[in-house]
Parts: structure tokens; C-alpha cells; sequence
């Protein structure tokens, strides 16, 4: 296995946020996390990642324990994260934003830079190059997240909705590049809100709603599942949609 | 590290200059002045290397200035230590003080101001313990004895220490031409941008921050030394001086935070403004009052600071010439 959670907890004072997630991912999977809004989706992201320490249950990358670590460290072992809202160093272009994630594997900067700009043309933001981040459109930003993790070059991604706020158009160009990502042998963990995505490009799929792992499956498994439609339609939408 | 040849041929052109500067000025107090302008630049470059590059405001800088001075004017007085020796000493209790002062306030999070806070509790905290033990002289000071010669890093002339300043000038110019074209630079400016995003991907910010605030540090130790040994006397109101930790950030903020040239700018400007506005306007306090105006002019109406107006034309000629 590429990535274990075991019972994973993080509370927040009273609230518990996430409660004994368990979840694995295999290398070479494209596995997609779907919920709710509120379902503890983006904190069970970050407590995987070390940016937030679980009050209980482990974190496994590649056998070994990573629950205690820092992100930084956390990078250099082969899994790197992104943001829901995007984080750009604003004041950098798209080259420089991406060679702070080839520095990761290098101190080298003409190597930096033309790792950054392989990745840069994954992405598809060769045009983008010498634009300052400050200035680039939402579905650019999000591409630059998307840039600069690759540029770490993870064995591991987690994406943390990278199509929110996308049109479709822009949604189907960034699947196929998640897809290509994959086919070069990068395994790929993500959130999703976007369906038609998520059937699109997982391999499996987890529910959480209410910090609790609610169903687990094939994607179109889980669409006909009740315990799902009940999370996202309410109590007894399930019974009525069998009811038809 | 490649620069554009125009760059580096007014750098050459620079330095020519300046080395050549004392064999055309005979005003004594015009090289006092220069050397002043150095001194100050070289002390803002150590406030950019944390606050322009790393984003880490400190408003206590010269906590590093006032331990270096005392610790080569008290390995010199009590112990004979030649401060050629002793500055390095300096240096390294600077970058040790850099290093602990880093090390608790980045390590529980301390940014923005708190951070600038911690420091300047720190600055007060070395006045008062350096007013109250004995080895400091406490607040009658050290005087140090005037034995012109290297060894001692003093000089007979004004030109000695014109010289001592431009070499400190060109070392921290040095540096932050080194943090331009180097991962750590980047790595920095990273954290000052973004520093969940620079940690996300794989940079160790807390040691960076940290190597930042040693090389600050380090920086200060210097300086504290080579004012030391061109005044002959500290005390600990003047090694720990809140006026100073506001001028080296003031230089770099006037001149251009986050840039090579940016505390060299602002220092010349504002030394300049202040001896010009105390030349020609003899009502006391009257200068004090122009000088602010001018400040406040800049800081208003160049938000990146005077390099901004360099950089802006240069930004319109490359927008042309793509």
C-alpha cells in the first residue's frame, strides 16, 4: 500500500471533526474522497499531510509512520499536497512559483528551472510562464497548484478540489491532465465536489459525511448507495428515489 | 550565478567609484558621511535578509549590533584580543543570538507582529541586563583605548574607515546577491509569500527562517564591532538603541525591501535629505521636520520604495522589447 490511515481523529475542541477514518490508497490508483460540505474532507487532507496533528490513529506512507512529521518532511518523502483555496506566492511568476517545488529535489538552479518548465508544459502553462502569479485566472491558479506540487515530484498527490470553480470546459482539460499525471506512474489521492469528474477519473471512491467514512467503492457503486444519497439528499431520499 | 552584462558593468562602475571616492573628496566630513551611508546600508541589508526577503519583520535588529560591540570591546579591555580577532567573535555571538531568539519565536509560531514584538522585548531585555552586570561597565560604558593600527581596526584617518565601511558594504551586497540566484533565496522569499505553501512543498521553514536570522545576526555582530572601534566608547543605551533598529529597517523600507540595491538607496537618500535639510535650514528642529515630510511623501507614494521608480521602467523596457 502506498498510503494507510488508520482510525484517524482529529477533533477541534467538542467537535470532532474527523472520527476513526480508515483508508488505504495503492500505488497507481486514482482514489477520490467525496462528502458533503462540512464532512471533515479538507481536515482529514491535513491531517494526512501534517499540516494538522491527529488526535489519534496513524498516518502510513510507503510502511513507515509519517503521523508525527512535518509537511516539509513530509514532501521530501513522496507526498505533497494542495490547497482548496489556492496559495500562490503572489508576487512570483508561474517559473518561479514551480521551481520552489523543484528546489525540493535540488539545489541546483538551472536544473530547478528546466524541471519547472517540464512541468510547467504537463500542465499545460508553458504560456504562462513569466506571468506573475497575482494576475493569473482562477482556473490558471489552480493549474499552478497542480504545477508546483508535481514539481516536487511526488510519488503521491493529494489534490484538494482542483476543479472547484472550473467551467466545463476547463474541467474536462484538467481530468486529462490529471490522467496523464497517472499514466506516469504518480498515484493520486483526491477531493472532488464535481461528479461527473470524479466517476470520470477514480478508480475507487470514499464517503465521508459527518467526520465518519460512510460508504467505500467503485464510483458507481457508491451513487446508487443509500447510506450516500441519504448524506447528500436528506433523511429518507433514498426510499423515496426507490419509490421512483 | 549569470547576470545581464549592463548590470554588471554599472556594479564595476560602482565600486570604482567609491574605491576612488577618497582620493577626490578632501572634506573630511564628506567621507564621515559616506561612511555613515555605508555603515547604514550594510545594517539595513542585515534587516532585509529576514524582513525584505523572508517576510519576518524584527523591530530589535540591534540587539545583534549592541552584543557584537560588546564582545569585541570586552575581549579587547579585559582580555587584549585585537578586534581584527575579536570581530569575529562578534560575528559569531550574533549569529548565536540570532540563533536563539530564532529558534523560541519561530518555533511557536511567532509572525507578523508578534514577532516584530518578541524582538524588540529582546533589545530592551540586553539594555537593561547590559546596564545592570558588571563585565559591561554597566551604564557608565567601555572606553576603549585609541591604538590606531589594523590589527585594531583603527584607523588615523577618516579614509580607514571609509574603506572598513565599503568593504562591509560590498560583503552584504554580496549576500543578497548570493539569496537572488540561490535555492535558499528563493526558499525565503517563499515563506514570505506563502509560508503554508512553501512548507507544503518541501521547504524546512522554521530552519530557514532560523539560517535567515543568523546571517542577520552575524550581520549586526560586524557592524557592532566596527562601531566600537571608530567611536572608542558604548553604553548601553547607544549598543541598544531603538533609534538604530528603526533606521535599519527605515533604510531598506525607504530604499526597496527584498532587494539587492534597496537599504543602499534608501540609506544615500536619507542621509542625504538629513544633511541637507541641517545645512540649509539653521531653525532647530525645522530639518527634523522636512526630513519626516519627505518620508512620509516616499513612503506614501512609493509603496515598493525608490527602487520601485528603477524598476518600473525597466519592467516597461522588457514589456517592450517581448
Amino acid at each position: 500500500m502506498m498510503l494507510e490511515v488508520k482510525s484517524l481523529t482529529k477533533r477541534f475542541g467538542g467537535l470532532v471533526a474527523v472520527s476513526d477514518v480508515d483508508l488505504d490508497v495503492a500505488k497507481g490508483e486514482i482514489v477520490s474522497l467525496i462528502g458533503p460540505n462540512g464532512a471533515g474532507k479538507t481536515t482529514l487532507f491535513a491531517s494526512i499531510a501534517g499540516f494538522l496533528k491527529p488526535d489519534e490513529g496513524e498516518v502510513i506512507l510507503n510502511g513507515t509512520s509519517i503521523t508525527k512529521l512535518k509537511p516539509h518532511k513530509i514532501c521530501k518523502q513522496g507526498m505533497v499536497r494542495t490547497f482548496q483555496i489556492t496559495q500562490p506566492f503572489a508576487t512570483l511568476n508561474t517559473l518561479e512559483n514551480i521551481m520552489i517545488g523543484a528546489y525540493a529535489n535540488t539545489s541546483n538552479k538551472p536544473l530547478a528551472k528546466s524541471n519547472a518548465e517540464r512541468v510547467a508544459e504537463i500542465v499545460g502553462m508553458t504560456s504562462l510562464l513569466y506571468q506573475t502569479a497575482d494576475g493569473l485566472t482562477v482556473a490558471a491558479r489552480k493549474r499552478l497548484e497542480l504545477a508546483r506540487a508535481l514539481a516536487t515530484d511526488p510519488q503521491l498527490l493529494l489534490l484538494d478540489e482542483v476543479m472547484a470553480g472550473l467551467n466545463p470546459t476547463e474541467i474536462d482539460e484538467i481530468v486529462d491532465v490529471i490522467k496523464g499525471i497517472r499514466d506516469t506512474g504518480i498515484t493520486i489521492f483526491l477531493i472532488e465536489h464535481v461528479m461527473k469528474a470524479v466517476v470520470n477519473l477514480s478508480d475507487r471512491t470514499y464517503v465521508l459525511n459527518d467526520g465518519k467514512l460512510i460508504a467505500h467503492g467503485t464510483p458507481n457503486s457508491i451513487a446508487s448507495d443509500p447510506a450516500v444519497i441519504e448524506a447528500y439528499l436528506g433523511h429518507g431520499a433514498a426510499k423515496t428515489m426507490a419509490r421512483g | 550565478m549569470k547576470l545581464p552584462f549592463q548590470s554588471t558593468f554599472f556594479m564595476a562602475l560602482g565600486l570604482l567609484v567609491a574605491v576612488l571616492a577618497p582620493f577626490g573628496i578632501s572634506s573630511k566630513f564628506q567621507l564621515d558621511v559616506l561612511t555613515l551611508i555605508f555603515f547604514t546600508a550594510y545594517l539595513g541589508q542585515s534587516w532585509n535578509i529576514l524582513g525584505g526577503y523572508a517576510g519576518q519583520f524584527s523591530f530589535g535588529g540591534v540587539m545583534f549590533f549592541g552584543t557584537g560591540a560588546y564582545t569585541s570591546s570586552i575581549l579587547l579591555s579585559s582580555f587584549g584580543l585585537p578586534p581584527i580577532i575579536g570581530i569575529f567573535a562578534a560575528i559569531f555571538m550574533g549569529a548565536l543570538l540570532g540563533l536563539v531568539v530564532g529558534y523560541l519565536s519561530f518555533r511557536s509560531g511567532l509572525r507578523g507582529s508578534y514577532f516584530a514584538l518578541i524582538t524588540l522585548a529582546f533589545a530592551e531585555l540586553l539594555r537593561v541586563l547590559a546596564n545592570s552586570v558588571e563585565f559591561t561597565g554597566g551604564g557608565v560604558g567601555l572606553f576603549l583605548s585609541y591604538a590606531p593600527g589594523l590589527y585594531n581596526l583603527q584607523f588615523t584617518s577618516p579614509t580607514g574607515f571609509y574603506y572598513f565601511s565599503l568593504i562591509l558594504l560590498v560583503i552584504s551586497l554580496a549576500i543578497a546577491m548570493w539569496l537572488e540566484h540561490s535555492r535558499f533565496g528563493a526558499q525565503l522569499v517563499a515563506i514570505r509569500e506563502n509560508e503554508d505553501a512553501a512548507e507544503a512543498l518541501g521547504v524546512d521553514t522554521l530552519k530557514c527562517k532560523i539560517y535567515a536570522i543568523m546571517i542577520m545576526g552575524g550581520m549586526g555582530g560586524a557592524a557592532g564591532t566596527f562601531y566600537a572601534q571608530k567611536y572608542l566608547y558604548i553604553d548601553p543605551p547607544i549598543s541598544y538603541s531603538i533609534a538604530l533598529s528603526v533606521e535599519m529597517l527605515l533604510v531598506t523600507i525607504v530604499g526597496g525591501m527584498g532587494t539587492v540595491f534597496g537599504p543602499l538607496i534608501g540609506s544615500f537618500v536619507l542621509h542625504t535629505v538629513n544633511e541637507i535639510a541641517r545645512h540649509f535650514i539653521s531653525t532647530p528642529g525645522l530639518s527634523l521636520i522636512v526630513y519626516g515630510f519627505i518620508l512620509i511623501v516616499i513612503i506614501s507614494y512609493l509603496p515598493n520604495g525608490l527602487i520601485g521608480l528603477f524598476r518600473k521602467t525597466q519592467k516597461n523596457k522588457e514589456d517592450n522589447d517581448a
